[in-house]
């Protein structure tokens, strides 16, 4: 007797995880890198309103790569859960960790549960007194977390991209300096010929700055970037 | 539902649709809202903030507290405070019942950063003092009961250029005011201090002087209300909301400012001469 139905949970598993790599692959990257006064976030984003990088609380980033709907739920979600904690306790009790279980149980509960899973990749980025505490969690579409340390590339070539920023980064690196490999990673080529140029406008760049009171969040952009990449004519070499 | 079992982030969290915080935790978390106490009951003698005053200055507004907080005849805290930023640019200053009030700015302050991050944007002047007045009306029920918090609120208007100054009554009623205004206790007081000694184009620097010179007045005729406390040091709270946003003045600045009221009082009890 068959069973047409039948498919295997390993199947089903594979399955869902192509679905979701597929979707996430189909974004641009997202670069993160540690420097010495905070982390710096940057990716390809030519619009000015649709952010993949975003202030969570006062020390805790957000960024994501894949659906701009799913993904702009979670962090809705995750501003209302660190607001909610730090409102119920303290400011000072809201910590990375925590955001990044929530948001792992719920991927993976979609993962397993619902018959799409979320094509998301997410970084959740706190950043410390000094830079041995600071803390990058990285969040796949199933849940599964990994504690990242210094950089991180997610997106379609994370591996390829995150080789290009684990060469180019050493302890200390200067915002500038930073940013600069940040944004040669992003337009790197795949044939190994020169890195593509990005124009700062088509960047956009925020920065976890621990020299900050309080709210460490800033955007970065305009003639502010173009300073910090050491280009007047605005474009990135 | 499994829903309900799993760890996941309950759907509060994740349904689309509000930047506020206040409904959000109104929705998902009542009992942690401000004013929310069941019961009917008579207010014990419980710790009050008194007076507050703001004044419009060149390019924004000067806002500043007494230090004193009063339970019955007693004096429950020297050194409360009673001005605090609302935002980067903007300022609320509280009187009435300390415990609540406190508590309603802290949501205050919390629904505007809020909003910021979810929206990307500030919220207008305008917009903060009506979330102001939407949270001042949820405690309409404990204000009858005698636990009322009448707040003052000032900022920088970044559309129009200017400071501006909103004032609130216990239902929530929410009124701007020109010039300047001042509540709380003493603010009798301090309201005539601050018609002799304000006038247009003041600048913010002469603005913190005003503003303490009307507090000065207002602790000298209302017990509710404490002036400088030369002996302890502890100076009003004075803060200024210009488009550089929300600065407080320090105690070490105004050390030259308390010394010179008080030696301009000691010549002429009345104060300076409008």
């Amino acid at each position: 007797m068959t069973m047409p139905f039948y498919v295997s949970p390993e199947q089903l598993m594979k399955d869902r995880a192509d679905y979701a790599r597929k979707g996430i692959a189909r974004g641009r990257s997202v670069v993160l890198v540690a420097y010495a006064d905070g982390i710096a976030f940057a990716t390809e984003n030519p619009s000015r309103a649709l952010h993949k990088i975003s202030e969570i609380y006062d020390r805790i980033g957000f960024a994501a790569v894949g659906k701009y709907n799913e993904f702009e739920n979670l962090r809705v979600a995750g501003v209302r859960y660190a607001d909610l904690k730090g409102y119920s306790y303290d400011r000072s009790d809201v910590n990375a960790r925590g955001l990044a279980n929530a948001y792992a149980q719920t991927l993976g509960t979609v993962f397993t549960t619902e018959s799409k899973p979320l094509e998301v990749e997410l970084v959740v980025a706190e950043v410390g007194a000094d830079a041995a505490a600071d803390q990058i969690y990285r969040l796949s579409y199933d849940g599964s977390v990994t504690d990242v340390h210094d950089h991180v590339v997610m997106g379609g070539r994370a591996d390829e991209l995150g080789a290009v920023v684990a060469e180019g980064w050493t302890p200390g690196l200067g915002l500038g300096d930073a940013l600069a490999l940040a944004v040669r990673a992003l337009g790197w080529s795949e044939e190994g010929g020169e890195p593509r140029a990005i124009a700062p406008a088509q960047l956009e760049v925020a920065v976890l700055d621990r020299t900050r009171p309080r709210r460490t969040f800033r955007r970065v952009g305009g003639t502010e970037l173009a300073g910090l990449l050491g280009t007047d004519d605005g474009e990135v070499r | 539902m499994s829903d309900e079992r799993s760890a996941r982030l309950p759907h509060a969290f994740t349904t689309p649709g509000s930047s506020s915080f206040l409904d959000f935790v109104s929705s998902h978390a009542p009992h942690l809202l401000p004013g929310r106490r069941d019961g009917d009951f008579a207010a014990p003698a419980v710790p009050h903030a008194t007076t507050i005053v703001a004044l419009q200055v060149d390019g924004g507004v000067v806002m500043a507290g007494d230090r004193r907080a009063t339970a019955g005849s007693m004096i429950a805290h020297r050194e409360i405070e009673k001005v605090f930023p609302a935002d980067e640019l903007s300022a609320v200053g509280i009187a009435g019942t300390a415990g609540i009030a406190i508590e309603l700015v802290r949501m205050f302050q919390l629904e505007l950063e809020h909003y910021e991050k979810i929206e990307g944007t500030l919220l207008s002047l305008e917009g903060k003092a009506n979330r102001l007045s939407t949270m001042i009306r949820g405690n309409l029920g404990l204000a009858m009961q005698g636990l009322a918090v009448v707040p003052l609120f000032a900022g920088y208007d970044v559309a129009r250029a200017t400071g501006r100054i909103f004032s609130y009554d216990v239902t929530g009623g929410r009124y701007e005011e020109r010039d300047h205004h001042s509540v709380g206790s003493g603010s009798v007081f301090a309201r005539g201090a601050l018609k002799k000694l304000w006038r247009p184009g003041l600048s913010p620097a002469d603005g913190v002087r005003v503003a303490v010179e009307a507090l000065y007045d207002a602790a000298d005729d209302d017990s509710a209300t404490g002036g400088p406390d030369a002996v302890r040091r502890i100076w009003p709270v004075v803060a200024s909301v210009t488009a550089a946003g929300y600065v407080r003045v320090a105690d070490d600045d105004l050390d030259p400012v308390v010394a010179a009221i008080l030696a301009d009082r000691a010549d002429r009890l009345g104060g300076p001469r409008a």
